[in-house]
């Protein structure tokens, strides 16, 4: 398991390093950083004295080893548009993003295991045919239309719950419940996959066959089994919720870090957006190593090959 | 002896009337799936659509017309009682009066278009590394995997919305980016098909009988492959199609005034109040388009898995 747990994590550690490379080559080399940090309409001596204030005159490897090194001591910048540590800036947006996915992928979990779970007992059954009509139907449904579809029902037809905004606990219903959504259809399609294989199984016949009570086996033998998969999937679609919460957060102007990015992408705020992407990435590798570990300590199969 | 061989034959061997009917076979199977036709010929009708959209517009779909403002659809003169809807525009106008049918008509054409360019983009790229790691593997698949997941660990959506931030968000740009960006998936199913493949007594076979790597790579690997392929594909279809429709709902996309449903629903969004429809008609375009899309791939991917075959 140690070497196991060595080898995935230096493979994390060294796609987090290609990844922090990629983001600096972009967004410096893409875009002249002194020209869009002088702002529109500069002089080109204004530009200059940017590019010398800054260091953007250092060749490229110097720059990146002083960012990464702010990095490491945990400074990543200053906003050029709000002149403000952009670690300020994060710290406040964050918590609402966190929020956000982690409540969600909590509801879709919640919705979609015991779901799965009876569809697979009964496959074909009715209540087969909805969960998986659920699936089908959140799989063709773009998050900003189902926003959209929410907020004209709850907030417009019912008046229930509010339109937009984040100030109380139930301005993020609406946001959780269209996020949950998004995550929900890969989710239910595994449990249930993977509980028909499973239900389907030898050593499943051989605990019918021993007596056990129905509940024991499905609960405690082949639920086990069958959640592995899920456990990886869930913590790639929390990276997802991630990524996804741009539009959801846009669609509920959600002051959260998609949010932020969408605004730091459309004011050209290089240091935000170069630090949301790395962030992103850190938290995605992170997510994904912790899957596989996870994955590897449950089944034994995966640390040996 | 498993099924994949049994398909591999026919490529081999010249054709026999055995081989025929494994065809004809798997011709019933996909015409017997509900699914399949279903998703077939709506997905069919909306590429006829979106190719004809010119001759099918009622309008010019820029043309504005300030005194015609989000008039209604037609159905609205029998549900609604409301006189301002006319056949002159049946699925009404927008918020500064251009042909909502025209639009959305033209919204198919560039969806596809975009889709459709970002799927061949990562799919020759994505199935070129795919193959390549699974076949050789060592260290050419270490190097090629590490591209995978480090691809895998930046979220599409912000690489996207970056990059056409810096770029501007003209159609080419953003098919390419996508296109770009959607690869890995192809790449990861491939490389795992090609794999399962590699040690199979054709390819020792092929070996032995002297064929050349790219031989083996072109005609034994690369007919097999195809419906994973085909299956990986419509999933990126889908994808591209949300990823576009998401850029330009954010205004990081498609630019105005070329017909977007993303750019229809983002306009729609302040008319949710008082013209619900707006946004309703581009979201059923873009909801009926992945749903078809989708129940393609499924399909396929039924037809083609071996368990449902045995």
């Amino acid at each position: 398991m140690a070497g196991y747990i060595l080898r995935r994590g230096s493979v994390a550690v060294a796609v987090t390093i290609v990844v922090s490379i990629l983001t600096f080559l972009f967004t410096n080399v893409a875009v002249d950083p002194a020209i869009s940090m002088a702002g529109e309409g500069a002089r080109q001596e204004h530009i200059e004295l940017v590019r010398v204030q800054y260091g953007f005159d250092q060749p490229l490897y110097v720059q990146y080893g002083h960012w990464l090194e702010n990095w490491l001591s945990g400074d990543f910048g200053t906003s050029f548009r709000q002149r403000r540590p952009v670690v300020d800036m994060l710290q406040e947006r964050f918590p609402v993003t966190a929020t956000l996915a982690f409540s969600a992928l909590a509801l879709a979990l919640l919705i979609s295991i015991p779901l799965g779970i009876l569809a697979a007992l009964r496959p074909n059954s009715w209540l087969d045919r909805i969960t998986l009509s659920i699936a089908v139907v959140g799989m063709a449904m773009p998050s900003f239309w189902m926003g959209m579809l929410l907020i004209y029902v709850f907030s417009i037809t019912m008046r229930w719950l509010p339109i937009s905004g984040g100030s109380t606990p139930m301005h993020y219903v609406l946001p959780v419940i269209t996020l949950a959504y998004y995550v929900l259809p890969p989710i239910v399609r595994l449990v249930r996959s993977g509980m028909i294989d499973i239900l389907r199984s030898d050593y499943i016949r051989t605990a019918r066959a021993k007596g056990l009570r129905r509940h024991t086996i499905i609960l405690k033998h082949a639920l086990r089994n069958a959640l592995v998969p899920v456990v990886a999937l869930g913590a790639v679609q929390l990276g997802h919720l991630l990524g996804g919460s741009i539009v959801v957060e846009s669609v509920f102007s959600l002051s959260g870090v998609g949010l932020l990015a969408w605004e730091a992408i459309r004011a050209g705020d290089l240091p935000v957006i170069q630090a949301i992407l790395v962030i992103m990435a850190v938290i995605y590798v992170g997510l994904t190593l912790l899957s596989d570990l996870l994955n590897a300590a449950i089944d034994p199969r995966i640390r040996v090959s | 002896m498993t099924e994949p061989t049994a398909i591999a034959d026919y490529r081999i061997l010249p054709v026999e009337p055995e081989a025929v009917s494994a065809n004809r076979r798997l011709g019933q199977r996909i015409w017997a799936n509900k699914g399949f036709v279903l998703g077939a010929v709506v997905l069919t009708l909306i590429v006829l659509i979106a190719l004809f959209a010119p001759l099918l517009v009622l309008h010019d779909p820029n043309a504005t017309n300030l005194l015609a403002r989000r008039v209604p659809p037609v159905w609205h003169l029998w549900f609604d009682g409301d006189m301002k809807a006319s056949w002159a525009h049946p699925l009404g106008t927008d918020q500064i009066g251009r042909d909502y049918y025209s639009r959305l008509l033209l919204g198919a054409r560039v969806s596809l278009t975009v889709a459709f360019v970002a799927v061949v983009v990562s799919g020759i790229i994505g199935t070129t590394l795919g193959i390549v790691a699974g076949y050789f593997g060592g260290w050419i698949d270490a190097v090629i995997s590490f591209f995978i997941t480090t691809r895998l660990s930046m979220p599409a959506m912000l690489v996207a919305l970056a990059v056409v931030s810096i770029y501007g968000g003209s159609l080419t740009i953003i098919a390419v980016v996508l296109g770009l960006l959607l690869w890995a998936r192809f790449a990861v199913v491939i490389r795992s098909t090609t794999m399962q493949m590699r040690d199979l007594e054709y390819i020792a076979a092929a070996k032995a009988m002297g064929c050349s790597t790219l031989h083996i790579l072109f005609r034994q690997i690369g007919p097999n492959i195809l419906s994973p392929l085909i299956v990986v594909a419509t999933t990126e279809l889908a994808v591209a199609i949300l990823l576009e429709a998401s850029l330009s709902f954010l205004g990081l996309g498609v630019q105005p005034p070329t017909p977007s449903w993303g750019l229809m629903l983002a306009d729609a969004k302040a008319d949710l109040m008082f013209d619900p429809w707006l946004m309703m008609i581009p979201g059923i375009a873009i909801f009926i388009l992945i749903f078809a899309i989708n129940l393609v791939g499924d399909s396929i991917r039924d037809i083609t898995s071996v368990e449902e075959r045995s």
